[in-house]
């Protein structure tokens, strides 16, 4: 069952990892620093299992390294998201610029 | 209880990990980006809704407080100014790596003893990766903010003590698969990977950090697809890989753009002044210019081409850059920016600074498209950038940089560029650029000598 589990796990991992190297391939340079800060703000989906963690109170140690670890994914979604919408907003060609 | 949760839970889970891939691909063109951005957010907001859902969770209280305050710091932390953005993304990569290390820690206590092997394997790689991070990337984003230092500070024997330290946070991690009841050593094998994460860094300047953060993100995301796996969800993985896999591309973009493997920026302290080669070189003479002839040369131009580096964000320069930009287009003379992978403090750092400032960035050239353009160029005009114009990297195969990359400014008809003084940059190598006969030297503060610039051709009063 466990070994299972981990080879459906490995199979995800190979590939994500294959649709990440071709997609993030095609991102052009322009915008390499988006690119982080949006890739750093989806990375913060790990709060899902810092929520079970802390709701699940199975230990006051659990509990509280699972609050400490939402606090620290939420703020990295948020300001990931805003800061990512910031810079892509200032991006303008200057075909649609007005003179 | 609803029967059927599980699935909705599992459903929102799956279009998470679809608009995640999706906010990715449409990041590949600025007029798609934005795009992007929303459905990345749509996939967190349904992810997180499908988990409070989650039948175990039997209380919501610290959930929802946590939640709040992590909203209440994030928001400051989306509002940072544009320069100010490599160090909050180190920092982002710490808050990441810490999430992912507490979770596994947490994850380690309630299992223990009963660990099975491959998942202690998983674990142990989960808060290695993530305390080296937590404590690599705090570093980093001190140097960035230069509260810590900037310069590499090495010590003899350096690279044996690190990997040393590696070996033993490895070995104990081994150890701790094989005897899962052996406790007592898992704070050591964490305690040790935050003490490397901070050993990683203190050699390391700031020439670098656009590897190095794209290594730290490399990590980051490397260690919540280990959590992905402790905590057998299939969401986690496809984020954690996607990170992971575009901070490996990103590092060896970075690690090409400086013609160094990943090893000698993380084992090769690169920041030492060559102090053999500067003294002979100090009597040479230099042409140099004032803003006047400047404007004159820049006016008579038909193409010119402005590369800027890190120099330029340090001085504020960017919004005069752009004045000089509007009154030069508007005289019919083409300008372009030439931007090299590593201008900046992380990759892609100019072109937002340049973005910021109004800059379209259909004028913004990456290193191969503008090398093109060189020959064609009347003049190429440097603000701020050193290491990445300097010819040596081409020429001389005994300089530390000789097979980088670099902007072949020294091709175009006139060069002119803009330096505080004689001083050799970052890296500290002399740069045979500044002694060529069609370069101009303007020497100057890169904010007031631009305006100089800008106030000439303004006050000229051209003539179309």
């Amino acid at each position: 069952m466990v070994t299972a589990d981990l080879f459906n796990s490995l199979y995800v991992f190979i590939l994500a990892a294959f649709i990440g190297f071709e997609v993030i391939r095609r991102v052009s340079p322009l915008l390499h620093t988006p690119l982080m800060s949006l890739t750093n703000a989806l990375d913060a989906i790990a709060v899902v299992g810092a929520i079970i963690l802390a709701g699940e109170h199975k230990s006051t140690l659990a509990t509280v390294l699972g609050t400490i670890a939402i606090v620290a994914a939420t703020s990295n979604a948020v300001g990931g998201f805003i800061i990512t919408d910031r810079m892509l907003k200032m991006f303008k060609s200057s075909r649609t610029q007005k003179p | 209880m609803i029967p059927g949760t599980e699935y909705v839970i599992e459903i929102t889970y799956i279009v998470a990990a679809v608009l995640f891939i999706l906010a990715l691909k449409w990041l590949s063109s600025p007029v798609t980006a934005r795009r992007g951005v929303w459905a990345g957010e749509v996939g967190m907001v349904l992810a997180i809704a499908g988990t409070l859902l989650y039948r175990g969770i039997v209380d919501y209280k610290w959930i929802a407080i946590a939640l709040v305050l992590g909203a209440i710091i994030g928001i400051p932390l989306g509002n940072v100014g544009m320069t100010a953005v490599p160090q909050r993304t180190a920092l982002s990569h710490a808050f990441g790596a810490l999430c992912v290390t507490l979770v596994g820690t947490a994850e380690f206590y309630l299992r223990a003893p009963n660990v099975p092997p491959f998942l202690m394997s998983v674990l142990s790689l989960e808060v290695i990766l993530g305390g080296l991070t937590v404590t690599g990337s705090l570093m980093a984003a001190g140097k960035l903010q230069e509260i810590l230092p900037q310069r590499p500070i090495t010590y003899k024997g350096q690279n044996f003590v690190n990997l040393a330290m590696l070996a033993i946070a490895v070995a104990i991690a081994v150890r701790l698969v094989l005897h899962p009841e052996a406790m007592v050593l898992y704070p050591f094998m964490v305690g040790i990977a935050l003490v490397f994460g901070v050993m990683m860094i203190v050699p390391i300047g700031g020439a670098d950090m656009p590897t190095v953060i794209s290594l730290l993100n490399s990590y980051a995301g490397l260690s919540a697809a280990a959590m992905g796996f402790v905590l057998n969800s299939k969401l986690l993985i496809v984020a954690g890989s996607l990170d992971g896999a575009s901070g490996f591309i990103l590092s060896v973009n970075m690690s090409k753009a400086m013609n160094r493997s990943f090893t000698n920026v993380l084992f090769g302290a690169f920041g030492q002044v060559q102090t053999s080669g500067a003294a002979a070189v100090e009597a040479r003479p230099v042409h140099s210019a004032t803003p006047e002839e400047a404007a004159a040369i820049l006016s008579a131009a038909n193409k010119v081409v402005i590369v800027p580096g890190y120099g330029m964000a340090v001085a504020q320069a960017q919004h005069k850059v752009r004045e000089l930009y509007d009154l030069l287009t508007k005289k019919g003379v083409d300008v372009k920016f030439g931007i090299h992978p590593v201008a900046g403090r992380m990759p892609g750092h100019m072109n937002v600074l340049l973005a910021e400032a109004d800059i379209p960035y259909d004028k913004l050239l990456d290193m191969e498209e503008v090398n093109a353009d060189f020959p064609q160029t009347d003049v190429a005009l440097v603000i701020g950038a050193n290491d990445v114009t300097n010819p040596a990297a081409r020429s001389d195969v005994g300089s530390p940089i000789y097979g980088m990359p670099i902007l072949d400014v020294d091709k175009a008809r006139t060069v002119m560029v803009i330096k505080r003084s004689m001083n050799p940059g970052f890296a500290g190598i002399d740069n045979p650029l500044y002694y060529l006969d069609n370069t101009l030297m303007l020497f100057g503060d890169a904010k007031a000598f631009v305006g100089s610039i800008v106030r000439e051709l303004s006050g000229g009063g051209g003539h179309g």
